[in-house]
């Protein structure tokens, strides 16, 4: 086969593999859904974080503002530190609430931020000092075998 | 006591005979990289083989990618619909193609329609002497057969394991959601939130490009090495197949536990 024939056949090969590759990076993958760039570092102190891993989404409203980047267990205080990733275009008042929840029943979990009423706004470094644990499941189950019982009585 | 001495013996030879097939294995492949500056330059003589190794396969890439997509879609829906989930087929289909089938079932088939192909071309080269007659004339093969073949496999192998994810994500979804009518916005965006680019894709892209070094310098070796009259040649045909894919499956087991704790 002459040589501007072969070009061509592997052109349009080299061509599809990186059309297929931007099709995965994009369509399949989270690529473009994950586009954030610029952050601001915020800190939140939890008792319990339940299965909350790094990279969980951080929502607030149910829109992916940030992400989870590290936790760590605080030896001092016994409580479990956890690193957010806040994009900058969105900024939160300073006692802004922070929750662990559970996408669905048995879903992972992710960090909602409610915003308060503060007038000042949360700056890089800061403390989220209002925090909601996850919901442990067993915890639940014997709470309410506790109030059935106690009902009983 | 003979008996006992000659079973030992006969353990030594063959441990013997396997490394010292690994160590010219190996330095092939050092050979190829010293020589490799050559088959960069004069890149038609790559350009070439890609077109034999990488554009030939596609054909067959595809229409099995297509297939596996839609036996996984049909599979996963079935057993998804019994949770009541099955929006999560897309999700299904997108991890398992792209971390485990798209590099492994690429590369297996690699194995098959181009590794072959490279064995036979060069143990035939090597049994009708071309070879050596290239030797003669100061022409290194390695330069000149070895090279370009290796580096044609290592960039087509890449290439057509990412065709082959996105073929077979198209084909999980046609019978998904044009087929049995799953929702198609669910379909894509659950499988957007949990396919992550750099854990899962670019993980599965390094797996598809580790495949495609074991393929490829296992068909050359075995090629290069082949004893050089027909029974040989077929005899090392055969063990290009067997023992890419078994390094296929063994290498995925080693770069899954790796990869995705």
């Amino acid at each position: 086969m002459e040589r501007a024939k072969l070009d061509i056949w592997v052109g349009i090969f080299v061509i599809l593999g990186i059309a297929a590759m931007f099709g995965l990076a994009t369509k399949v993958g989270n690529l473009t859904s994950n586009s954030i760039k610029e952050t601001y570092q915020v800190f939140a102190n939890f008792e319990n974080i339940g299965g909350l891993k790094p990279r969980a989404a951080v929502k607030a409203a149910g829109v992916v503002v940030g992400r989870v980047d590290s936790i760590v267990f605080d030896t001092e205080a016994y409580h479990a530190v956890v690193k957010i990733k806040v994009d900058t275009r969105y900024i939160f008042p300073k006692d802004t609430f922070a929750n662990i929840y559970t996408a669905g029943l048995l879903g992972e979990q992710y960090i909602g931020l409610e915003a308060g009423g503060d007038l000042e706004n949360l700056e890089d470094g800061d403390l989220i000092t209002q925090t909601q644990d996850a919901v442990v499941l067993e915890k639940l189950i014997s709470q309410f075998l506790y109030n059935k019982a106690a009902e009983e009585d | 006591m003979n008996k006992i001495l000659n079973f030992i013996e006969g353990i030594g030879s063959t441990f013997r005979k396997k490394m010292a097939r690994l160590g010219a294995g190996t330095r092939l492949f050092f050979l190829v990289l010293i020589y490799s500056g050559d088959s960069f330059k004069r890149i038609h003589l790559t350009i070439r083989e890609i077109y034999f190794t990488g554009v030939l396969s596609l054909i067959i890439i595809v229409v099995s990618a297509f297939f596996v997509g839609m036996v996984l879609g049909l599979q996963g829906y079935y057993t998804l619909e019994k949770y009541g989930s099955s929006e999560a087929i897309g999700v299904l289909v997108a991890l398992a193609l792209v971390r485990e089938l798209g590099p492994v079932v690429t590369a297996l088939l690699f194995a098959g329609r181009a590794g072959t192909a490279i064995t036979a071309e060069i143990g035939l080269m090597k049994a009708t002497e071309q070879l050596s007659a290239m030797e003669v004339m100061a022409v290194s093969p390695v330069a000149r057969i070895i090279a370009p073949r290796f580096w044609a496999g290592m960039i087509s192998m890449p290439i057509l394991a990412t065709i082959f994810s996105m073929v077979g994500i198209l084909g999980g979804y046609f019978i998904a959601v044009l087929v049995i009518g799953v929702d198609e916005g669910s379909f894509w965006s659950q499988m957007q939130a949990n396919v992550d680019f750099s854990n899962d894709i670019v993980d599965g892209a390094i797996k598809s490009i580790v495949f495609g070094f074991a393929c490829t310098i296992i068909a050359l070796f075995e090629g290069f090495d082949a004893p050089p009259t027909a029974e040989g040649v077929s005899r090392a045909t055969t063990r290009t197949v067997v023992i890419s894919s078994l390094a296929v499956l063994g290498l995925d087991f080693i770069l899954t536990s790796f990869m995705f704790v």
